[in-house]
C-alpha cells in the first residue's frame, strides 16, 4: 500500500471534473486496500457509526513514539476508497501525528464532502474517532 | 398499460409542489423517488398553514375568545376530516398524534397496560417497521408477554397458512402493516381481522403505507386500531393519527399526562377527560392538523382510486425497464400484490453505493435496511435500493432512474 500527502491527492482531484471521473478514482483507491479476512471482518473490529460495514485494525512498531499501520475493509466500494485515503495519509506515521490530522479540513480541501451524504460523511468521521481511538491506545501501550 | 378509469395528469399537478422543479447538484432535476419515507407537500397545504398562522391561530379548546373558538373548530374539523378519510363511526375515534410510531406506543403502552400479562403472546409480521416492533418488544420487557412473528415467503408475501397456527388463546393482538415500507407486500386485511377476532384477538393496521395510496375503510376492514402518518399523504410532518374503536379507547387509560386530557385535577389526583382528548396532552399538533385537512382534501378532489391507478402504471414500467437491464435484481411480490414500491439490487455495488451514485443524478431513492432489519435478516440481504412512487411521479421519471441505474453501473463496473 502505498503512502501519499494532502499534496498529492489534490493535484489528483483537481482534474476530476465530473462525478463519474470522482468516484471511478475512488473506487481506484480502494482497489489498493488488501481484502481483510474473514476472521478479521469481525464485530469488535467494525466501526460502529457507520451506513455500510467498516472494519478497521491497526498494528504498531517498536519505535517510539511508535509508527501506526492500518489494514481495512469494507463492503461498500466507496467507503473502502475514502479508507484508502486516510489509511494512506495515516500509515508509517508517528502515532502522534497520526491524531493530530485534520481529516476534515483535508476532505474539505478534496471536494469530497460535497459528494458524501450526510450519513456517508458521519461514517467516514466514525473512522476518523476510530482511527484516533487506535492511535493513542498506540502511545498509551508504549508508555507503559 | 396507458388507460386509466379515472385518470388525472401528473404532469398538470406538479405545478402544485414547487419542490419539484428544484435541481440538485449543480444542474440535475430533483427526480424524488423517496415517497415511501416522506411525501412533499402541495403548495395548497403550505399555504393553508401560512394562512391558519397570520390569520387565525390560537391554541385549542380552552380559551374564550373569538381566535381560539376558531382554531378549536379547525382542529375539530380536521377530526371530522379524518374520520371521513377512513370511514370511522364517529371523530372521537380519531385521536392525533404526532405520527405512526407515537400512535402504535400509545397502544402498546395504555391498551397494553390493562390487557397483556406474562405469558400473553403478541403477534406480528416479519414485514414491520420497527416502529411496529420496538414498542411491542418494550411491553413484552415489561410484562413477560411473548412475541411472535409469521414469517413471509421469500417474495415478501406474507405465509398466512401460518397464521392460524400462531393464533392461540393466549394471543391478545395481532399488530400488522397493510403495506411493506420495503418490499411494497400487501396484506390480506380483512382474512386476517376474521382470523384474529376468531381467535379472540385484536388487530391494530399499521397504515402508514397503505393510507397514502388506497382506500382506507376500518369499518369495512374491521381493525380495531389503525395508524398512520400525514406526512406520508401531502400533509405536514409532526402529525398522525391513531383510530381506535370508540369502546376500547373509553376503557384505556390516558397515555401522556398534562394539561387538556383531564376532567379535573386535585392534589390527591385526576380524574380524565372525554375522548379523544383523554390521549391529547398538552397543546396539540393544531397547524400540522389543519395542514392535514388541506391534504386530505386534495387527495379525494383528486380521487384515492385514480392515485392507485396512476401508481400501478408507474410501478409496471418500472418493473418492465428495470427487469431488462442486466445485473438488476428486483425483490418483492408481484405487482399485482404490492403497493408503489420497488425494492431493487444492483448486481456488485453496495446499494448505499448506489443510492450516492443515482444521487448525483438527481434521482432520489433510498437505501439501507429502512428501519426494518428482521425483513433483510429474512431474506439474506443488509441493505436494499428502494424507489417509491406517489401521485406527481411520470412515466419521464422511472425512464431517469432506469438511465441512471446505467451510468452508475457503468461507473462501478469492475473490468474498467
Amino acid at each position: 500500500m502505498r503512502t501519499t500527502t494532502i499534496e498529492e491527492l489534490l493535484e489528483d482531484f483537481e482534474f476530476l471534473d465530473s462525478w463519474e471521473d470522482r468516484y471511478r478514482y475512488i473506487i481506484e483507491l480502494g482497489d489498493e486496500l488488501e481484502d481483510l479476512d474473514a476472521e478479521l471482518r469481525v464485530e469488535e473490529n467494525r466501526v460502529q457509526g457507520c451506513v455500510s460495514n467498516v472494519w478497521l485494525i491497526a498494528s504498531f512498531d517498536a519505535s517510539s513514539p511508535p509508527q501506526i499501520s492500518f489494514r481495512a475493509d469494507s463492503d461498500s466500494q466507496l467507503v473502502r476508497g475514502l479508507v484508502s485515503i486516510l489509511i494512506m495519509l495515516c500509515n508509517d506515521q508517528p502515532a502522534p501525528t497520526v491524531l493530530a490530522l485534520d481529516v476534515e479540513d483535508l476532505f474539505t480541501r478534496l471536494e469530497l464532502r460535497n459528494h458524501l451524504s450526510r450519513s456517508r460523511s458521519n461514517g467516514l468521521f466514525s473512522m476518523v474517532k476510530r482511527i484516533r481511538v487506535l492511535a493513542a491506545e498506540g502511545i498509551a501501550q508504549a508508555d507503559h | 398499460m396507458n388507460t386509466s378509469v379515472n385518470s388525472f395528469d401528473p404532469k398538470a399537478l406538479r405545478a402544485d409542489f414547487p419542490i419539484l422543479d428544484t435541481r440538485v447538484h449543480g444542474d440535475k432535476l430533483l427526480v424524488y423517488l423517496d415517497n415511501a419515507a416522506t411525501t412533499q407537500r402541495p403548495r395548497q397545504v403550505v399555504q393553508r398553514i401560512s394562512d391558519f398562522y397570520t390569520q387565525q391561530y390560537s391554541n385549542v379548546h380552552r380559551g374564550i375568545h373569538a381566535l381560539s373558538e376558531q382554531s378549536t373548530d379547525l382542529y375539530e374539523q380536521a377530526r371530522e376530516a379524518v374520520a371521513r378519510f377512513i370511514h370511522a363511526r364517529h371523530p372521537h375515534e380519531v385521536v392525533f398524534t404526532s405520527g405512526t410510531t407515537a400512535a402504535i406506543n400509545l397502544v402498546a403502552h395504555s391498551w397494553g397496560q390493562g390487557h397483556i400479562q406474562s405469558g400473553d403472546e403478541i403477534l406480528l409480521t416479519l414485514l414491520e417497521h420497527h416502529s411496529n416492533i420496538v414498542p411491542w418488544q418494550q411491553l413484552a420487557e415489561r410484562t413477560g408477554a411473548v412475541i411472535r412473528f409469521v414469517p413471509v415467503e421469500q417474495d415478501g408475501q406474507l405465509q398466512l397458512s401460518q397464521l392460524s397456527s400462531l393464533l392461540n388463546e393466549r394471543t391478545r393482538i395481532v399488530s400488522l402493516t397493510a403495506a411493506s415500507n420495503v418490499l411494497g407486500s400487501h396484506v390480506p386485511v380483512k382474512d386476517i381481522v376474521a382470523q384474529a377476532h376468531s381467535a379472540g384477538a385484536l388487530v391494530l393496521l399499521d397504515a402508514a403505507q397503505s393510507a397514502p395510496h388506497q382506500v382506507t375503510d376500518v369499518q369495512a376492514s374491521g381493525v380495531d386500531f389503525l395508524a398512520f402518518s400525514g406526512h406520508k399523504m401531502l400533509g405536514p410532518s409532526g402529525i398522525g393519527v391513531l383510530y381506535g374503536r370508540e369502546e376500547l379507547l373509553e376503557e384505556m387509560p390516558p397515555f401522556l399526562g398534562g394539561g387538556s386530557m383531564i376532567r379535573s385535577v386535585t392534589t390527591d389526583g385526576f380524574e380524565p377527560g372525554e375522548l379523544p382528548e383523554k390521549f391529547e396532552a398538552g397543546t396539540p399538533p393544531i397547524a400540522p392538523a389543519i395542514g392535514l385537512t388541506t391534504a386530505i382534501e386534495y387527495l379525494e378532489d383528486i380521487g384515492i382510486e385514480a392515485i392507485q391507478d396512476h401508481e400501478r402504471q408507474l410501478v409496471v414500467e418500472a418493473h418492465q425497464r428495470l427487469s431488462s437491464l442486466e445485473g438488476v435484481r428486483i425483490l418483492g411480490p408481484p405487482i399485482e400484490h404490492k403497493g408503489p414500491i420497488v425494492n431493487f439490487l444492483l448486481d456488485g455495488i453496495h446499494p448505499h453505493d448506489a443510492a450516492q451514485a443515482l444521487d448525483q443524478q438527481g434521482v432520489a431513492v433510498r437505501a439501507g435496511h429502512h428501519c426494518a432489519m428482521p425483513l433483510h435478516q429474512h431474506l439474506g440481504v443488509t441493505a436494499t435500493l428502494r424507489a417509491s412512487f406517489y401521485l406527481y411521479n411520470t412515466q419521464e421519471e422511472v425512464k431517469i432512474l432506469a438511465d441512471a441505474i446505467v451510468d452508475t453501473q457503468r461507473v462501478f463496473r469492475r473490468d474498467g
